[in-house]
């Protein structure tokens, strides 16, 4: 089990890194590009608009964390 | 050949670049105080272990339908590649410090001096496995990128090539200086694919999640534009914002 646990949190590291919001604010502005395709709606410029936001609070809050230590 | 084709050689060998120059160091750490037998078969263990999960994943990602893989490889992508380009924004505006190799060096140098001699197998076990953990963790971004460009742009073929290439040149480089690779750029190249990674995420999880690029792959020059505009603002604006809480470093 411990092995299991070690290798899972190798791969969440690997791929996620420190800020879980990150990979969350990515998977949500994929389903909203899915969702609104379906409407009809051709959302090409939603992710790059999603990466900005998402870079921009990400190290400003990274910032932040660093000054106070 | 094709624009995104194009981007994604320069892309595997830029990131196999930088990640080598850091395997390197901490082989050369190793090597030049401890011999050179244990280490390189642990670089050659290594290179295997890398070679099979490259021949093995690359085909068997290739298989999937390709609008099914774009989403997947590039909402990966975009989540890896973000770490990436955070980190790189936040060394440039010095908020991270900047990865010295000279430093790291030394490091790893006196940490191989400090080490007892414990023998396995015939092989001086510490030089082995240091030299194996840096190869096959700095082996494994690569591996990651590689198959990740090579097989949502379809040419698995040009990411491995543009991988192989790098990892020629930093070994020259490597031998021929007979030292780690100080004179490497290697916090700029990591910024580079920081934007590589992240606008290739965006062009395929879109095109993935159904959408249509105006232009098709030449708006991914547009998103590489794009995101390094915004990178550099948020550069300059967060080293403003370090200048007001630390004065005392504008004139350092």
């Amino acid at each position: 089990m411990k092995y299991v646990k070690a290798f899972g949190v190798f791969w969440w590291n690997f791929i996620v890194g420190d800020d879980w919001t990150v990979a969350a604010g990515v998977a949500l502005a994929l389903a909203l590009v899915w969702v609104l395709n379906d409407y009809g709606v051709n959302a090409w410029w939603l992710l790059p608009l999603a990466v900005a936001l998402l870079t921009g609070i990400s190290v400003w809050r990274a910032a932040g964390q660093s000054e106070e230590a | 050949m094709h624009t995104a084709t194009i981007l994604v050689g320069l892309g595997a060998f830029l990131a196999c670049a930088v990640e080598m120059v850091e395997a390197l160091t901490i082989v050369l750490g190793v090597g030049t105080v401890r011999g050179w037998r244990s280490v390189l078969i642990g670089v050659g263990a290594a290179a295997v272990v890398l070679a099979v999960l490259t021949g093995a994943l690359g085909p068997a990602l290739q298989e999937i339908p390709i609008d099914d893989l774009r989403l997947l490889v590039g909402g990966l992508l975009l989540v890896f590649g973000l770490q990436w380009l955070r980190k790189a924004i936040l060394r440039s505006s010095g908020y991270k410090p900047l990865h010295d190799v000279d430093e790291a060096f030394k490091r790893e140098r006196a940490e191989a001096e400090a080490a007892g001699g414990e023998r396995r197998a015939g092989l001086d076990w510490y030089s082995f496995t240091v030299a194996f953990k840096g190869v096959l963790l700095e082996g494994l971004e690569v591996v990651f990128i590689v198959i990740t460009f090579g097989s949502a742009q379809g040419r698995l073929d040009v990411a491995i090539v543009g991988a192989v290439v790098a990892l020629v040149v930093v070994v020259v480089a490597g031998v021929l200086a007979r030292g780690p690779l100080q004179r490497v750029p290697e916090n700029t190249i990591k910024f580079a694919v920081g934007l590589l990674l992240t606008s290739f995420g965006c062009f395929w999880g879109a095109e993935g999640a159904g959408a249509d690029w105006p232009g098709d792959e030449l708006s991914l020059l547009a998103l590489i534009a794009f995101l390094s505009g915004f990178s550099w603002l948020l550069v300059r604006t967060l080293r403003h914002r370090r200048l007001a809480v630390r004065p005392a470093e504008a004139s350092a």
